[in-house]
């Protein structure tokens, strides 16, 4: 398994920002989500995150929704997003499971900590996980030895940062903006100011998501960032695609524009 | 509380000082409710419950909501006993909170306009919410336009065309209607859309939550809003009859109009609560809104509580007759009175609601809501088992009027 750890020490010896990558499992099929995933790691990224489709995702924007709508009319379940986990695992990146609490909670917070760790993830992302309720899922997690990665926003205050930066381990998530996910014309102004308050809280690496699609924003975003997150705009060109081998070609190359971006 | 001057007092509002009535610091009621919810409407959240808990202590906001309440909801609401009914629940002693002679026609305009003159005291001018039947739209957009202030109501594709009606009253009433077409395109998704443009929009905007369910502090200030139900009532049941009642019925989809009702009653122990759930096409089904009595224990739009949920926890859709009970979730001091035993819960399906809702009509001239009908249903069968003696107070929570398209398919009128 690689830890995110390995991937941010290799990204600050190359003296650029790392490269995290989203798609939910299951999307646009089973097997062509580990497809898509490969070739996005192929083409630069570092970090994988594989979406638990869940049936109410109150946080993400169209793009998002209509992936995770065909991934669960697909019927993807629990068992299928750890073999996405364990065939993304194999190409190398650090592989994240990102959900809602929900599932997680359904499943077995201890058990679904072990599952990932065996399925050779490297941690969750909990995007509805607030600080107050985080206290078991860190247990589970440090017992598996898996990171957990929680979200700031540009409407957090200092005190929350602080709250919040403890319960990370790997990275902290900075949200680019207020609102849901989903690729922008520009990546919102707060970012950068948020990303140099959070540092005053920790010294883990921090990671810019929300709204980032190019491969300009995304050097615009590695000036600041330790790492640049990018989900919707990989999503769109599979939903894009007439066909799955197009789609794959469309990622490959979407990945490398970033890749180029955050080594700018 | 006194009969003259205002209505409500901060004491009203609160916990009514019941120990452990009220959530703790993270607004958790035992291991029920909480947040979760992205940390960017954490600011928002706090922000709402400090707004709330000064506006509570404060003279001059308790008297503006009493004035509304009296002078333009219609409070005090009146309790009718009814006793051609009572007889066919075992002959007991039926009294009826009417929440449907409020302004607008359901109990949902007392927690609205608690929460548009709170959306005044954040400095906000938009308000959104989520309708379901299109109770809770028609009532926030009424509120919005006495106020003046901006309202956005989403509502499920599937609702909008099942609630025409309420949409034209809605648009009528100054509101802009946004129909939510993903997910099962009724009240859950609606909320999901809600929570999407809330998190857009936190600067100028107000989420005028509609039920006691979503994260903290809603739970608690719907609550507060709708608690009068039950304040008035208790002294009004006093006054007729001389002593508490022995039970008190409401219907419980999110929860609002029962935790309303019980709420003044949970430190009486002679006095026993019972909600009743949408039943549905019945349990073998799979169509039904059963979540107290059937769900398990997840989370769900923001807080921890029961849910019609599978065994990976995707939320699992809902059935009812009655659009304003067909809701996969509840409020979270719901769960936490069922696991505590203070309150007992139970099914009532489509057709014995809808039995009760015609029964009320010919017996009493009174058409009920097909929400409350479900309250009515229940309180045939609890009366039929407590006999004569006993009293039973049930919130009539709101008017059929909505309800005349599906009585006239249901009965072929």
């Amino acid at each position: 398994m690689t830890t995110l750890q390995t991937v941010f020490e290799k990204a600050r010896a190359d003296k650029r920002a790392a490269l995290i990558g989203y798609l939910p499992a299951g999307f646009p099929t089973k097997d062509g989500a580990v497809a898509a995933a490969t070739a996005m790691v192929e083409a630069g990224c570092d970090v994988i995150e594989i979406g638990l489709p869940y049936s109410d995702p109150l946080m993400d924007g169209p793009t998002i929704q209509a992936a995770v709508h065909q991934a669960l009319t697909g019927g993807t379940r629990i068992a299928d997003v750890m073999r996405t986990v364990e065939g993304v695992a194999k190409t190398g990146a650090a592989v994240l499971v990102m959900t809602y609490w929900n599932p997680i909670d359904r499943y077995g917070a201890e058990r679904f900590a072990r599952d990932l760790a065996g399925a050779g993830g490297a941690g969750t992302i909990t995007p509805d996980l607030t600080p107050e309720e985080a206290a078991p899922w860190r247990r589970f997690s440090a017992e598996a030895g898996i990171d957990t990665v929680f979200l700031v926003a540009p409407s957090s205050t200092g005190e929350r940062i602080q709250a919040v930066a403890e319960c990370c381990t790997g990275f902290v998530y900075a949200a680019s903006l207020m609102g849901v996910t989903g690729a922008r014309e520009s990546v919102g102004v707060a970012a950068e100011g948020l990303v140099k308050r959070t540092r005053a809280h920790t010294d883990l690496p921090v990671c810019v998501g929300l709204g980032v699609g190019t491969g300009a924003q995304a050097a615009e975003v590695a000036g600041y960032a330790d790492g640049v997150i990018v989900g919707s705009a990989f999503i769109r060109r599979l939903l894009d695609a007439p066909d799955e081998a197009t789609g794959l070609a469309s990622v490959r190359e979407l990945a490398a524009e970033l890749a180029a971006g955050v080594r700018a | 509380m006194s009969t003259e001057g205002t209505l409500i007092t901060a004491a009203d509002l609160a916990g009514g000082g019941v120990a452990g009535n009220d959530p703790d610091v993270h607004g958790r009621f035992g291991v029920f409710g909480g947040r979760f919810v992205p940390e960017a409407l954490i600011p928002a959240l706090d922000e709402v419950a400090k707004a709330y808990q000064d506006a509570k202590a404060d003279v001059a906001f308790l008297r503006e909501f009493d004035h509304l309440l009296r002078t333009y909801a219609g409070r005090p609401t009146a309790v009718t006993e009814v006793r051609r009914f009572g007889e066919v629940a075992g002959g007991a002693r039926v009294l009826l909170k009417r929440e449907d002679l409020t302004h607008t026609g359901a109990h949902k305009i007392n927690n609205v306009l608690g929460q548009a003159l709170l959306t005044r005291r954040l400095g906000k001018t938009r308000v959104i919410a989520e309708t379901g039947a299109g109770q809770h739209g028609v009532a926030t957009a009424t509120a919005c336009a006495l106020l003046g202030l901006e309202c956005v109501i989403y509502m499920g594709e599937v609702d909008c065309e099942r609630q025409a009606l309420n949409v034209a009253r809605m648009k009528l009433l100054g509101a802009r209607v946004v129909p939510v077409a993903n997910g099962s395109r009724t009240l859950k998704d609606a909320i999901n859309e809600a929570f999407r443009d809330w998190v857009t929009n936190v600067d100028t905007t107000h989420y005028l939550f509609g039920t006691v369910a979503g994260p903290h502090p809603f739970p608690e200030i719907v609550r507060d809003f709708a608690r009068i139900i039950g304040v008035e009532a208790r002294r009004q049941v006093l006054e007729l009859t001389g002593r508490l009642p022995d039970a008190v019925a409401a219907a419980v989809g999110g929860g609002s109009n029962a935790i309303g009702i019980f709420h003044a009653f949970i430190g009486d122990p002679g006095v026993a609560l019972h909600g009743y759930e949408a039943g549905g096409h019945g349990l073998a089904s799979g169509e039904h809104a059963l979540t107290l009595t059937e769900g398990s224990i997840g989370v769900l739009h923001g807080a921890r509580t029961y849910v019609l949920q599978d065994d990976e926890g995707q939320t699992i859709e809902s059935h009812s007759i009655s659009a304003g009970l067909d809701y996969p979730g509840v409020g979270p001091e719901h769960a936490w009175l069922k696991d505590t035993g203070r309150a007992t819960y139970h099914g009532v399906t489509d057709d014995e609601a809808m039995e009760a809702f015609s029964l009320l009509a010919r017996t009493e001239g009174i058409i009920p809501a097909i929400e409350s009908a479900h309250a009515l249903a229940g309180t045939i069968k609890l009366g039929r088992e407590l006999g004569p003696e006993a009293t039973i107070l049930v919130n009539l929570s709101g008017r059929g009027d909505k309800d005349m398209g599906t009585a006239m398919k249901y009965f072929n009128l």
